[in-house]
């Protein structure tokens, strides 16, 4: 099984520890991996901002980058949405429609692709999840407050298999931070406003650590945490579970 | 082409191809004892709930609280005189806003949502259980379905001019959400369930 | 983004709604209390989402057949005695009350609520035209004292605090100075409203449901004051969008179940009241509004829209909802689902509402009637684009990014220029001074690039 590495443009310049993190992981699962290096962006910035008909060239790029491999995975939830919803090809619609039957973020991978049942992780620490939006109730990584339906989550599961990793209640679970892609600087007030009120949630249940699938949340929460002096730190989902602390 | 025509024909040129009319699936409510979950409901929602089983019964429990000077109207004959049983005209309409106490026979109660089926035959006028400061239903015991579904089965397609399904007092909670009972409606309602 | 129409778009007034802090806790508070009791009473229904599914789909079929339930539901109204008008626009449906009220010489007219009537702006018209519309909701009455539009569908007046209540009605209904207490004060409009009700000759309600089967209209309150004004005037004129319409009474089984516990997370309204014939010798009235329905039943993308039943609990769950106020939205029906029907009435100055959203999706998963309304957002923006109604400065912006992006070298070039990212993109989409570090740190630049790092160490992969 080859799988290529899907690695979202701002998690590239910015957090490489997390995409460092996703590829070893991969391969400790046994999993062969390939980060092809022509590859920018998902194209998501500019559709969700209702440019989606510029997004062509890039659209056609990701196709030549990942139409080769059996799997693409990516630890972004937001970016994966936005390939498996809205990825097309002018040239090989064949190509787009494959890849959007066979692109994965990575928690979904883990848990239903590899199918981990155990990690060699260990992380001491107090941990909130952040159940980003797109990753959550776009891909059903868990189950949403919203509905009457049996509860799950795909990365708690993974986290439980973290030694010694205590993860803290919220009390909602599953608001959405308010980054929002361009909203974030759009709407600066409310997504701010919206930040700073999850981030609380998690203060408030005394998280030493707050993560989750998608690197953009993260960002969001850690620019407010940040600029609060806060000690708290994020940290992608994939450090913690290849996290060989202590 | 007038509006009427006009907007007929935007809406059949606009609307999607026909899709059927899906199947209503069979639901059921979990609780079995009928009478105890809408007495449950209906106190939930600031209902007094009284099983009796006679209208003497009825006068005794709201003598307790309505007396000679309250005004009190009934289109049930056996409440007389304890109620004025009065036949009310349309014309009576704005000479009710003294009423203390309306009782009036619903048709049935449903379980889930503690609500009764009044028409306007058993009300006497319309305005009647709204216009009143406090309520009283009387509803048959035996007559409480279990969801709105079964209640509209209930009612199939029987002739009313109008109908209601009164659940509580009259309530709002528009300042900062504090719920106050005794909107422009009755301030009470009192379900009697007989039999 | 300037928002044509408006002095200031959704981002500005949300900015303005923000600089009182502890006043936006208060608001996203008290709306998310109410998503609580939402959940509460849904979870106490095993089958609520198999509930959903059906009034999704009774919604469904009835729009693909709306031409002919519309045919049938005036056919049994006017065996019922009701007296059915068809207004294409809000224009028509303002002039087709006055007339009423005019052929009846009334001059006073008792409301109960009906967002239609505000869509319409009916109490403006009216106004012009020397007729007093008085609401009698609670919360509507208060908005209108205070001369300001309602804030949320269900809850007109959520933004205003009871101490601002209590100085409204100390200054129009005499309660004493500093009185704020919400048993007196609902007390106090009962007392005037009463005089009200009992006084006018003409009440207007709004409708939940118009049923085609019977030709009957449900209207449902907790206050009674639909009921209080109908049965009480000689006219009742009921105002309802053509969207209104379902099959069968039976269907009413579905929909009541669902309706309330959205909304208040009650089991039901305290009253469903069913208007099938008008009393002898009265008249009851029914407006038939299009109003741009038939437009948005004919956009494939946004004609769910149209299944709404106005619950609100996508205004109650939407995190920017509760954190920029119902007015921010300036449209009668605010929140998520405002802002998938207003572009529809008016594309260019609603443009700025599909942008005010993260996508987040709660609004579609609490949705009643399972309107995709957060995919709707998506397809708005894309719509809003193509017509031309974004800012040029944006589009600009767009075109350069998707250059960068669509090119691999252009790419690791700007990306090794300094971390292209976020030096770009804030000021793409604003014009404020960097909105992302007015509030935020800026993510601090690696030593490395992933690709950086991937070239050192995995480098037999290329
Ligand atoms: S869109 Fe759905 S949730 Fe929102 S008001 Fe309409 S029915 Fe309720």
């Amino acid at each position: 099984m080859t799988v290529g590495l899907f690695i979202p443009c701002y998690v590239d310049q910015f957090y490489p520890n997390a995409a460092i993190a996703t590829l070893e992981l991969l391969e400790k699962a046994g999993v062969n991996v390939v980060y092809p290096v022509r590859q920018t962006c998902c194209g998501q910035p500019m559709a969700n901002s209702g440019f989606e008909h510029l997004t062509k060239d890039c659209n056609e790029l990701f196709v030549q980058n990942f139409a080769q491999f059996d799997y693409i995975v990516s630890p972004s939830g937001s970016c994966v949405l936005h390939v498996k919803d809205h990825l097309h090809s002018d040239t090989h619609e064949d190509q787009a429609q494959a890849i959007r039957g066979k692109v994965y973020e990575l928690v979904e991978f883990l848990t239903d692709v590899v199918k981990v049942e155990k990690l060699t992780a260990r992380f001491p620490h107090k941990v909130g999840l952040h159940q980003s939006c797109h990753g959550q109730r776009g891909l059903g990584l868990a189950q949403m407050s919203e509905l009457v339906a049996p509860a799950f989550s795909k990365p708690e599961k993974l986290l439980s298999m973290v030694q010694d990793l205590e993860l803290i209640p919220l009390s909602r679970k599953d608001e959405c931070c308010g980054f929002g892609g361009t909203f974030c600087v759009a709407e600066e007030a409310v997504s701010v406003k919206m930040g700073k009120d999850r981030v609380a949630d998690h203060l408030q249940h005394e998280a030493e650590f707050i993560t989750g699938a998608d690197m953009s949340c993260l960002m969001h929460m850690e620019g407010i945490l940040r600029r609060q002096k806060s000690k708290v730190k994020v940290m992608h989902i994939a450090e913690i579970l290849n996290a060989q602390e202590g | 082409m007038n509006s009427r025509e006009q907007i007929l024909a935007a809406v059949s040129k606009n609307q999607p191809a026909l899709t059927p009319m899906p199947e209503v699936p069979f639901f059921q409510l979990e609780a079995t004892d009928l009478v105890e979950k809408f007495t449950q409901v209906a106190v939930s929602i600031g209902s007094g709930v009284f099983q009796v089983e006679s209208y003497e019964e009825i006068q005794e429990i709201l003598s307790n609280d309505f007396k000679i000077h309250h005004r009190i109207i009934s289109h049930v004959p056996e409440l007389a005189p304890f109620a004025d049983t009065t036949p009310l005209e349309d014309r009576h309409r704005h000479q009710l806003e003294n009423v203390d106490l309306a009782i009036v026979k619903g048709h049935f109660g449903v379980a889930e949502n503690g609500a009764s089926w009044v028409t306007e035959e058993v009300m006497g006028l319309r305005v009647v259980p709204f216009i009143c400061q406090h309520l009283a239903i009387i509803l048959p015991k035996d007559s409480i379905v279990p969801l709105m579904h079964d209640a509209y089965a209930r009612i199939g397609s029987a002739e009313y001019g109008y109908g209601v399904f009164i659940a509580g007092p009259s309530k709002t909670a528009d300042i900062e959400q504090s719920l106050v009972l005794g909107a422009h409606g009755p301030r009470t309602l009192t379900v009697f369930l007989m039999g | 983004m300037s928002v044509e129409g408006h002095t200031k778009d959704h981002a500005a007034l949300a900015d303005d709604f923000n600089q009182d802090e502890p006043r936006v806790n208060w608001h996203d508070e008290t709306l998310w209390f109410i998503r609580e009791k939402r959940d509460r009473a849904a979870f106490a229904i095993p089958d609520w989402e198999m509930l959903r599914e059906t009034a999704s789909q009774i919604k469904f079929h009835t729009l693909s057949n709306l031409s002919q339930y519309l045919e049938q539901f005036e056919a049994n109204a006017q065996a019922n005695g009701i007296i059915v008008h068809w207004a294409a626009d809000a224009e028509e449906h303002n002039q087709i009350v006055h007339s009423i009220l005019q052929k009846h010489g009334v001059t006073q007219m008792v409301k109960s609520k009906s967002m239609l009537t505000e869509e319409c702006h009916l109490n403006d018209y009216l106004e012009q035209q020397g007729i007093e519309v008085i609401d009698s909701d609670l919360g509507e009455r208060i908005v209108q004292l205070a001369k300001e539009p309602p804030s949320h569908i269900v809850l007109p007046c959520i933004h205003l605090k009871k101490e601002e209540i209590g100085d409204i009605f100390h200054q129009h209904l005499g309660t004493e100075a500093g009185m704020s207490d919400p048993q007196i004060l609902t007390e106090t409009a009962r007392q005037h409203l009463r005089e009200t009700f009992l006084t006018r000759k003409a009440a207007l309600t709004g409708v939940n449901f118009a049923i085609a089967e019977t030709g009957e209209f449900v209207v449902c309150t907790n206050e009674g004051n639909a009921d209080m004004g109908a049965h009480l005037a000689d006219i009742h004129i009921a105002s309802m969008g053509i969207e209104k319409l379902i099959p069968r009474r039976s269907d009413l089984g579905v929909f009541l179940r669902l309706l309330t516990r959205s909304a208040t997370g009650q089991p039901i309204t305290t009253y469903s009241s069913h208007f099938k014939k008008p009393r002898p010798g009265h008249d009851v009235h029914v407006v038939l509004v299009d109003n741009g329905r038939s437009v948005q039943l004919g956009r494939e993308d946004f004609r769910n829209s149209l299944k709404c039943i106005r619950c609100g609990a996508c205004m109650n769950t939407c995190p920017v909802y509760r954190r920029s106020g119902g007015h921010s939205y300036q449209s009668a029906v605010a929140g998520p689902i405002g802002s998938i029907l207003a572009p529809n009435l008016d594309m260019k100055k609603h443009a700025d509402l599909p942008f005010a959203s993260t996508l987040c999706g709660s609004c579609s998963n609490v949705c009643p009637v399972k309107i995709d309304i957060h995919n709707q957002l998506y397809k708005w923006r894309q719509v809003i684009v193509k017509e031309g109604y974004a800012d040029p400065k944006k589009t600009l912006g767009m075109k350069a990014m998707n250059m960068v992006l669509s090119s691999p070298q252009t790419f690791k070039l700007s990306g090794k220029a300094g971390r292209w990212f976020m030096k770009t993109v804030p000021f793409l989409v604003s014009n404020k001074m960097n909105p992302w570090y007015k509030q935020r740190e800026m993510p601090q630049p690696p030593k490395e690039s992933f690709g950086e790092w991937y070239r050192r160490n995995r480098k037999s992969n290329e």
